[in-house]
């Protein structure tokens, strides 16, 4: 919605609880997760009150995780849907990471870039969790055999990477796109914001007020 | 068990670094000699004894194996094998535990620093109080072996009694066994009585009589003397070639340190954007334009 200020609403308080909820329950779980990944990292589990309360907490965590997840993919899966434009976007992706957007087709209410983090997140949490319930020995270890979880733990490890990775694109983004995180802390952003970042959805935006 | 001051460690779980190591240690194993074994479970007996554990009473379903698995408790349990073997009925048993691999995949698989060592004279021993619980260690495990407590939640599995062997003694099913089918010693003196018992057998017939020390795993030191050495899993199940995992390794392998270079490359990358382009920043004449597309809508 418009406002005289040229102000844009980007995401409601509900969307923000959201976000943020699962922001913190991902910290959580990178860190418990990632102190078990390699002993260098093991001095994480102090953060959780030592090993086995980190392996206790953890896939509590993950459930946690996982229904909040679960909140924002159906609050955003509808504006993430892949366009032939967002192709063309990706093909020149180059422009946009050298800061000229201009050269690339104008984004609606989220780039290819952010649908891309998006629909990895989400592929990635499914293989996490899936992977994370075969692993959880301490409440359903009697439903997987031993091959099983060698395959689980795998996946769970190698997904849980990529994510980290995919998480790291994803905050950089929003420090380097100034005027990104206030969308998801206040709730807004500037109509130049939109201008220059998304500008087919500020054009949307602005037809729905007319 | 807890780290024994009187046994060096070769290896330690989740640890890059050397643990102390400074004094020699002859390498030791425990013979089992399946062909002198009469099933009396006098080891199993010793084993509960000795480590103070109680196995819960279970239910008899037909067949000698008791418990039915090995247990949290039951580090070791005889498994009974009735089979026909080249047109001859035999009554197989074999005493199961921990092999005390030299390449030990529950030690590569842990997560914990310090809850499973290897001590130098070959031992592998779970120490129970660094242990988070996590089950990783049965993944680990070419044998299928340790066992996770419902009680503590920690694992458990036959520590080949170093207790009693940092102090001089042999494993207390050896102590035990009244036909000496399970011998203690250095492992070169086990494999030099192996290599009696072996022709002592062919001579009776036993042609593929022959001691197990699987290499995959880079031998073992719990060995067994078989009557039938080139068909081992007739004996409930021994494996034939014992590996770790090709997932476990490839997990617990280099792929670990690849991915943590891979993350940290990820944050620097960013990093380095910034330091090269700067903060993307909306310019004044994004606002400008901006407002005047807000003001025409119609455009
Ligand atoms: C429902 C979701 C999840 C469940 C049920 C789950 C469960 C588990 C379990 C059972 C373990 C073994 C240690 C333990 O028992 O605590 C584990 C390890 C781990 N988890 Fe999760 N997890 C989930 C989500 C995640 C997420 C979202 C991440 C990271 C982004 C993650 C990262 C890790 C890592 C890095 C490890 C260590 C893997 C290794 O040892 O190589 N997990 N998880
Ligand atoms: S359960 Fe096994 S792998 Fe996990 S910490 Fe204990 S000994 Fe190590
Ligand atoms: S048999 Fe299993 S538990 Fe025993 S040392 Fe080998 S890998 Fe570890």
């Amino acid at each position: 919605m418009a406002d005289k200020n040229n102000i844009l609403d980007r995401y409601t308080a509900g969307a923000r609880l959201n976000h943020w909820i699962n922001a913190i329950l991902m910290i959580c779980l990178v860190l418990s997760g990632m102190a078990l990944f390699h002993p260098s990292l093991f001095f994480l589990t102090d953060l959780f009150g030592g090993g086995t309360m980190a392996r206790i907490v953890h896939p509590w965590i993950g459930v946690l995780a996982m229904l909040s997840f679960l909140g924002l993919f159906i609050r955003f899966w509808r504006f993430n849907l892949w366009t032939r434009d967002d192709s063309a976007w990706m093909r020149n992706v180059k422009h946009v990471v050298s800061g000229d957007e201009a050269k690339v087709p104008e984004a609606g209410k989220y780039n290819a870039g952010q649908k891309l983090v998006f629909w990895l997140m989400s592929i990635l949490t499914i293989l996490l969790l899936t992977s994370g319930l075969a692993m959880w020995d301490s409440q359903f270890g009697e439903y997987t055999t031993i091959d099983q979880k060698r395959l689980a733990v795998v996946v769970h490890a190698g997904a849980a990477v990529a994510l980290l990775i995919v998480v790291i694109t994803h905050i950089y983004a929003a420090i380097w796109i100034r005027g990104t995180i206030r969308g998801m802390t206040r709730g807004s952003v500037t109509g130049g914001w939109a201008w220059r970042h998304h500008r087919k959805w500020l054009r949307e935006e602005v037809g729905k007020t007319k | 068990m807890s780290s024994l001051q009187s046994l060096d460690i070769r290896r330690r779980s989740a640890t890059v670094t050397q643990s102390p190591s400074q004094r020699e240690a002859t390498e030791i194993a425990k013979l089992i000699d399946v062909s002198r074994c009469i099933g009396c479970k006098a080891c199993q007996a010793a084993c509960l004894e000795w480590n103070d554990l109680r196995e819960e009473v279970g239910v008899n379903v037909g067949v000698y194996d008791n418990p039915h698995d090995l247990t949290e408790n039951t580090w070791t349990l005889m498994r009974f094998t009735e089979i026909d073997v080249d047109g001859r009925f035999e009554w197989l048993i074999r005493k199961d535990g921990c092999m005390h691999c030299a390449d030990p995949g529950c030690l590569k698989a842990c997560p914990a620093p310090g809850a499973i060592v290897q001590y130098k004279n070959g031992i592998v021993d779970f120490i129970s109080e660094n242990c988070i619980g996590c089950g990783y260690c049965v993944k680990g495990c070419p044998f299928n072996i340790p066992r996770i407590s419902k009680k503590d939640a920690k694992a458990y599995k036959c520590s080949l009694c170093s207790d009693r062997v940092a102090v001089g003694q042999a494993p207390a099913c050896a102590k035990v066994c009244p036909t000496q089918a399970i011998s203690f010693g250095t492992k070169k003196d086990m494999a030099a009585w192996a290599d009696k018992r072996i022709a002592d057998l062919k001579e009776r017939g036993y042609k593929s009589a022959g001691l197990y020390d699987p290499p995959g795993v880079g031998g073992t030191h719990v060995m067994y003397v078989l009557k039938h050495a080139d068909r081992p899993q007739i004996y409930a199940g021994l494996p034939k070639d014992p590996k770790i995992s090709p997932l476990v390794e490839f997990w617990k392998g280099v792929t670990k340190p690849l991915a943590l270079a891979g993350v940290g490359l990820a944050a620097l990358i960013g990093f380095f954007h910034y330091v090269t382009h700067g903060p993307n920043e909306v310019q004044a004449e994004d606002e400008e334009a901006a407002a005047k597309a807000r003001r025409t809508p119609a455009e």
